[in-house]
């Protein structure tokens, strides 16, 4: 049972589906659209259940000869780093079905078979284990996306998404050559061309080859992060997204960028990440307060939670580049974190928006007293963001400054300083538009969150606190995957630290 | 219930009923029969809420539904756990088994949930379900305590709940730890709390947010408990951001005052600033104990590999040291001492009975508990002990000249909360760790006690708080009155009230280590009795002030409210007998000189003698006191304008930072750098002119060309 591929191309099947679905009546496209989300989505937790835990090597392992001559194969598997990135990406896409249904009135049909195009590109990136169609999967998910903004969007859209593409194919070009000279490097090393992700695990790279290649994977993964000062593109293609395609470029789009690291530029360039990470690990630590005192100042919701992933994802490559088993299991945590709480909150942002046509903080205040539920809703998504204990964010930003303090003591302790930061720009966010008197006639008369925006927001709150108050049985699956790759980090470093 | 019963009969009943399951409990025979007495006293506590509930007149039939049905689901579960008790483990079903800690922290989290699903529909049965739970806990905590006292001393009750978090090599579980030290805490927050609880009913009956407020109030009921029942740094963490989450939901309760909002996000920040420390503190201890191989921030663990952390060095400063004070860094936060103790008298927007609960009781003294749950650390670090004696008895000193001169009722209490922590710092600076946690309980008492009373005066006069428009109100509000005087008397250090010996034992342990802050120690002293003698003076004694509705609406407030006072009063009175030092071991600290008692007493009747004096017999001096000191009495009434200078020296620095980097770095700079590079290159090739029509699907077509041309270039090599 190839139950990755069919996981894979289930949501291509259902937009290829959906798309000889007539275009009436708009509410049989949004429920078939729902139901393609739902299938991978099952899929995705009979993974869950079949997933060996403790086993840190790939697993379920698919493949088929693809382009034999070029050594090129379909491949394709799971292990405790890609594993809930997968479960995170099947879990967030029905949700956005769903959300979208109050969001999208134009050219409906579309939207939901390029938002499941979209979902086999990501799913695609995460498990695949040979470079070429890890490359495929990548730009399959570049298409899509810019469409996502540049039709459903603001309007300034034609420009956010032209941003979004220059930015992020300006550093994918780089790593295709970075895939294609590292192939190159097999046949020369071995006798015959391979894309194969162990075959280049097993390459003999010098220190300068190492550098620039790392270089050119870590720029195309840095702008998707975003790393500061890469990060320009973020905020625009927020703002003028849609709703869902806001949700699935926080909630999972990014985390393309620090799975790349975690999967690519760090275990394949070792030597690199030891001279590099200094410079990495400055600019994380620059993100993370940066963004927070541009999330302070912003006038506009979305944008200030735009800014926050900024400030966030600083978090996870600090993490990441600490390169200690708990801080790199904190990164991971992490990751899934801000895919589960600033998804919420662009959604939240969005519900708001779909009733009032406006996303200014000044244009609201004294929410709770007309959609308690709402309000209620929106706190502990805040919470869940700001790091409280007891919520999900907390245990993955504990770790990081934790597990990076060791190395990193200085650094750490700047980052630390985010951890305030980060409470002052949400707390007076939420104090803006939640708390104060009910000033405005308009907001009075909002209506509280429907059924089926709650649908939407409980699921992703009651994994908040589950993965705030029991996180075992994730953290138990990932690290001997994170301990693997630390490991070959560690066994290609020593003897190069040795030899000095 | 038959009508015209009356009161006492249930209370009589229920009374005997809690005896029995006392005594049920106390025999401890087997598991069986101590769950069923527990029952009893549930039932009993419950008896005398719906009998009170009756004879107020403030209750319908739903209240016994819910009753029975929260306790139906309580047996149930408790069954279940017998059950599964006794499948899993035959032989092993005894009562240590029984005595498990998690119930303390369960009870109240049960109540957020019911009060948060349910509430708003069944607002009856919050005002049982609310103080219920928290009653509750309380029971089972004496349970536990007893259980402990049977162990020989030096022992401790673990509850292992859980694994937490497991990520490399580091590792923090859900454990619950009773020892003497939480034992006296939990009682002080299931005791003091159940009692502001109960308050609460009466005081916040009829508002809207009702069962939003006893969701708040059990969740911070829950995350205090988990704060002193952690058995290791992390999870002590959780109740302590916990805790400050309540706080910041409970200041801002009233949320459409805007000045309300931002008091509480104040003090979540503030306290945010603090924590920040705290957590650095926490990395350095993980990573020095690491480093040889114990990765954990268990109390014990810790307690154990004191050899290693001993030697250790930082950056060339000993780990005791900088772990000490960037945790003490926490506790001032938590704690409100300088220097941020700011957000504590901003917190008093909150209702009252919260002031009296987290911003006296209980929450702010998490500080003192840390440090003093962390003793045998601290004492590898003397500087960081001199440090946490010096700040101690200047926040003391600072926040009690400050007092002096407030005239709104809740304010003066405020100060006198953040000079009343400093003397609990001053007393763990200098060693005197039983006397600090001693002055902690009695402070629970006295403090929580005038700030109910503090409450019920503001309720009859319908929301008055201006001292300057009170006065003459003992005859008015004799419960109100008495029980204040009481807690007064307690704090000003009257003897033989609860204030005099534990505020004693700090200031002779004092004068003992560092005799400056012992002086320090009786000069604040002597303006504590001066203020509140101030504040009984010009609230209760004199001629009436009152506004002219104030008047009319002045009444005493009802039983539910001055019940708890009565209790409380009791604590203030006779607290100081309570062996709390011998309890937790310290019994070497007692024992002030016979001069320094009779000086402090002297201090204490002094101060109490001149408040009299100033407010009562001659009223027209302060004024001329006031008008003769000019600048200085302005500087202190306005607080030392310290919120103007952070204001001046951070914030508006902070945001200047975040405009430039808003509207000058990210727009110009960056983005101006991207767009120059590109029109660079644009400018320099007419054939990048062309490609730029704006088209996704162009640049997509080029890129997938150029992808297959450097592809093609590699294969044909």
């Amino acid at each position: 049972m190839p139950l990755l591929t069919l996981l894979v191309f289930a949501p291509l099947l259902g937009a290829v589906l959906l798309a000889l679905l007539p275009r009436e009546p708009l509410a049989a496209v949004r429920r078939a659209a729902l139901v393609f989300a739902l299938v991978p989505f099952a899929l995705s937790l009979w993974l869950f259940a079949r997933f060996r835990a403790g086993e840190a090597d790939f697993q379920l392992i698919e493949r088929a000869a693809w382009i034999p001559a070029w050594g090129i194969e379909y491949r394709l598997g799971v292990d405790g780093v890609s594993l809930f990135l997968v479960l995170l990406t099947a879990f967030l896409t029905p949700l956005v079905v769903l959300a979208s249904w109050g969001d999208i009135h134009r050219r409906v049909k579309e939207f939901f078979a390029l938002l499941l195009v979209l979902e086999t590109g990501m799913l695609g990136t995460f498990l695949a284990l040979d470079l070429f169609l890890f490359y495929v999967f990548w730009e399959v998910m570049l298409i899509p996306m810019a469409f996502l903004i540049g039709v459903w969007g603001g309007p300034r859209r034609i420009y956010a998404a032209i941003k979004f593409v220059l930015y992020t194919m300006t550093g994918s070009l780089l790593m295709l050559v970075a895939i294609l000279y590292l192939a190159w490097q097999v046949k020369t090393q071995t006798g015959n061309f391979g894309f194969a992700y162990e075959r280049f695990l097993a390459l003999h790279l010098g220190a300068r080859e190492q550098l620039y290649l790392f270089a050119a994977f870590a720029l195309a993964f840095a702008v998707k992060v975003p790393l500061f000062p890469l990060h320009t593109w973020l905020p625009d293609a927020h703002v003028e997204a849609p709703t869902g395609g806001s949700v699935i470029l926080a909630g999972v789009l990014l985390k393309m960028g620090t799975y790349g690291f975690l999967r690519f530029a760090i275990p394949l360039f070792p030597g690199a990440v030891a001279t590099a990470s200094p410079v990495v690990v400055a600019l994380a630590v620059t993100g993370i307060v940066y963004g927070a005192l541009v999330a302070t100042v912003q006038p506009d919701l979305k944008k200030l939670v735009a800014y926050s992933s900024v400030s966030h994802l600083g978090f996870v490559m600090l993490g990441l580049f600490a390169l200690t088993p708990t801080a790199v299991s904190g990164g991971l945590y992490q990751m899934l974190n801000h895919g589960l709480s600033t998804g919420a909150l662009f959604l939240l942002v969005g519900m708001i928006y779909e009733r009032r046509h406006t996303r200014m903080i000044a244009d609201f205040g004294g929410l709770w007293t007309a959609v308690p539920v709402y309000a209620a809703c929106f706190l502990v998504v805040m919470l869940a963001s700001v790091g409280l204990p007891g919520l999900n964010g907390f245990v993955g930003e504990f770790l990081i400054l934790l597990g990076a303090f060791g190395p990193w003591p200085w650094a750490t302790t700047v980052a630390t300083s985010g951890v305030v930061l980060g409470a002052l720009y949400l707390l007076w966010m939420y104090e803006r538009v939640i708390f104060g008197p009910l000033a405005r006639p308009e907001n009075a008369a909002l209506e509280d969150l429907s059924g089926r925006e709650l649908a939407v927001l409980v699921p992703i709150i009651a994994l908040c606190f589950a993965m705030g108050l029991y996180p075992a049985p994730f953290l138990s699956r990932m690290q001997p995957s994170i301990d693997r790759i630390l490991a070959h980090v560690e066994a290609e470093r020593a003897p190069r630290l040795a030899a000095r | 219930m038959p009508p015209g019963a009356p009161l006492t009969w249930y209370l009589g009943l229920s009374a005997v009923v809690f005896a029995i399951g006392t005594v049920g409990v106390l025999v401890r025979r087997n598991i069986i029969v101590i769950f069923m007495a527990i029952e009893l006293m549930l039932n009993a506590v419950n008896l005398t809420f719906v009998a009170f509930a009756r004879s107020l007149g403030s209750m319908d039939g739903q209240v016994i539904v819910f009753f029975v049905m929260t306790v139906a689901a309580a047996e149930a579960a408790v069954g279940l756990a017998i059950i599964l008790a006794l499948f899993r483990n035959r032989e092993t079903t005894n009562a240590d088994e029984l005595v498990t800690l998690r119930w303390i922290v369960l009870l109240p989290a049960a109540g957020v949930f019911f009060h948060v699903f349910l509430g708003r529909r069944a607002i009856a049965a919050v005002k049982v379900v609310g103080p219920g739970l928290v009653g509750a806990a309380f029971a089972v905590a004496v349970v536990a305590a007893f259980r402990l006292r049977a162990l020989p001393e030096g022992g401790i009750l673990r509850d292992h709940v859980y694994t937490w978090i497991a990520a490399g090599p580091f590792r923090a579980d859900a454990v619950l730890r009773l020892d003497a030290l939480s034992a006296v805490m939990a009682l002080v927050v299931t005791g003091v709390g159940f009692l502001i609880h109960v308050y609460s009913v009466g005081y916040m009956s009829g508002d809207r947010g009702f069962a939003r407020y006893f969701a708040y109030l059990n969740l911070f009921t829950t995350a205090m408990l988990i704060l002193v029942l952690a058995d290791n740094l992390v999870l002590l963490f959780v109740g302590w951001e916990g805790v400050g989450l309540c706080s910041y939901l409970l200041i801002g309760f009233w949320y459409e005052k805007p000045e309300n909002a931002a008091a509480g996000k104040k003090a979540f920040l503030v306290n945010r600033i603090g924590d920040a420390g705290f957590l650095l503190g926490l990395f350095v201890l993980v990573w020095t104990l690491g480093r040889h191989g114990f990765w954990t921030l268990d109390v014990a663990e810790i307690e154990r590999h004191l050899d290693v952390l001993r030697t250790a060095t930082i950056g060339g400063w000993p780990v005791p040291v900088v772990v000490g004070l960037l945790l003490f860094m926490g506790a001032t936060g938590k704690s409100a001492q300088l220097p941020l103790y700011v957000w504590l008298p901003d917190a008093m927007a909150g209702p009252t009975p919260v002031s009296a609960l987290i911003h006296a009781a209980t929450m702010v003294t998490a500080g003192v508990y840390m440090i003093a749950r962390l003793h045998a650390l601290y004492a590898l670090a003397p500087a960081a002990l001199t440090v946490v004696a010096v700040v101690g008895a200047a926040t003391a000193l600072f926040a009690a000249v400050i007092a002096t001169a407030q005239t709104d009722i809740k304010r003066v209490l405020a100060y006198s909360t953040v000079s009343q922590l400093g003397y609990m710092f001053l007393g763990l600076g200098v060693g005197a760790t039983g006397a600090a946690v001693f002055h902690l309980v009695t402070h629970a008492f006295f403090k929580a006690l005038l700030f109910l009373g503090a409450g019920s005066v503001i309720h009859g006069l319908g929301g008055e708080q201006d001292m300057q428009r009170m006065g003459g109100l003992r005859e008015r509000m004799p419960v109100t009155f008495w029980t204040m005087a009481a807690a007064g008397l307690a704090i000003a250090g009257v003897p033989p009230l609860a204030g005099f010996f534990s505020k004693d034992e700090i200031v002779s342990s004092a004068f003992r280590e560092m005799p400056v802050l012992g002086v320090v120690g009786l000069v604040a002293a002597a303006l504590t009795a001066y203020y509140t003698g101030r504040l009984l003076c010009l609230t209760f004694l004199g001629r009436s002030r009152l506004s002219h509705e104030a008047e009319h609406h002045v009444h005493e407030s009802p039983p539910v409210m001055t019940l708890p006072l009565a209790i409380l009063a009791v604590g203030a009175v006779a607290g100081g007998f309570l062996p709390v030092p011998a309890l937790l071991g310290h019994r070497g600290e007692a024992g002030a000189p016979l001069a320094l008692m009779a000086l402090a007493t002297g201090l204490a009747v002094g101060g109490l003698w001149l408040a009299y004096q100033l407010h009562v017999v001659h009223p027209a001096v302060p004024a001329q006191v006031a008008a003769r000191l000019g600048g200085f009495y302005q500087l202190v009434r306005d607080k030392f304008r310290v919120d103007e200078l952070y204001d001046a020296v951070v914030i508006r620095p902070l945001f200047a930072a975040a405009d430039v980097a808003a509207r000058g770095i990210d727009p110009k700079l960056i983005d101006g750098t991207v767009n120059g590079t590109g029109m660079l290159v644009a400018a320099t090739s007419g054939v990048w002119r062309r490609l730029q029509t704006g088209n996704v699907q162009h640049y997509a077509l080029f890129f997938l060309l150029g992808a297959l041309a450097l592809l093609g270039y590699y294969v044909g090599r």
